[in-house]
């Protein structure tokens, strides 16, 4: 684990760059990683991040993108076309949470 | 100010400028609800890491996708030394056929599926058709099943014979399962 520094302040990350912080996020470091994976935020993708971050605090996982459907509400076609081919790890990515532990 | 110089952000490498086109077919030849599962699980997985996934259906895989049948899948313990009591030990092998030891097993198998948040096996391909798989039946086990299209969920792509199949697995790796 390492620190780098996004959006003017120190942040704890992996080797990867996926935060390891839950409290270290806010949405002001959510739009620089989208940026830096070129996810493009509207308000929809707002919505599955939020749902993310809620979710991760009540369960202390990440959602998977089944998850996301099930319990988010948010259907599989949809977070496809919001974080185009991975998913999961996008969303999870602009989250600032870890990739999904989960096979399904 | 020089050594406050930190190093930029790592970003990590999602594939999207990756100009392979990875493909994976895998062929589901079981009716068996523990042998449905491997396929699904591999295939949902494969669309959620950007991979073109087609799924081939023959034989005793049919049941997967035939509308009436594909949520009534069974799992017996019959011939399956593997199979452990949840007491721990080793079901015996002479009481797996008793009558009954099936829907029991079967019924136990789905709550565990269901206690880990996996779908059942309907709704797991609605999952993989809305993230971009897509379903394939096979000819010659329609023909001997005398299954039609009708028979099938609406979004399976055709009937294709082993020929075409060739054409859908070209360049891909394939799972026979």
């Amino acid at each position: 684990m390492s620190t780098t520094t996004l959006a003017g302040r120190e942040v704890h990350v992996d080797a990867e760059g996926f935060l390891t912080e839950y409290d270290e996020w806010d949405e002001e470091l959510a739009q620089q990683l989208a940026d830096q994976i070129g996810v493009e935020m509207t308000p929809e993708h707002w919505d599955v991040i939020r749902f993310l971050r809620a979710d991760y605090a009540e369960t202390g996982q990440t959602a998977t993108t089944r998850r996301v459907n099930a319990v988010g509400g948010f259907p599989v076609k949809k977070q496809f076309a919001l974080f185009p081919k991975k998913p999961g790890k996008k969303m999870s990515y602009i989250a600032g949470l870890p990739k999904p532990a989960g096979c399904v | 100010m020089t050594d406050m110089q930190t190093q930029p952000a790592v970003v990590p490498d999602f594939g999207d400028d990756d100009e392979t086109d990875r493909k994976l077919v895998i062929i589901c030849s079981k009716g068996n609800l523990d042998m449905a599962y491997p396929g699904l699980v591999l295939a949902n997985s494969a669309l959620g890491e950007g991979i073109q996934v087609e799924l081939f259906f023959t034989f005793w895989g049919f049941d997967m996708i035939t509308t009436k049948r594909q949520t009534k899948l069974k799992f017996t313990p019959v011939g399956n030394t593997a199979m452990h009591l949840p007491t721990g030990g080793r079901m015996p092998q002479w009481l797996s056929p008793f009558p009954g030891m099936t829907w029991v097993a079967t019924k136990m198998m789905k709550k565990q599926i269901d206690d880990l948040g996996v779908p059942p096996v309907d709704e797991f391909l609605d999952q993989i058709v809305a993230s971009g798989g897509r379903l394939w039946a096979c000819k010659m086990s329609a023909d001997m099943q005398k299954v039609t299209m009708d028979d099938l969920r609406d979004d399976v792509e055709g009937i294709i014979t082993a020929a075409d199949f060739m054409d859908l697995s070209e360049g891909a790796q394939t799972l026979f399962i």
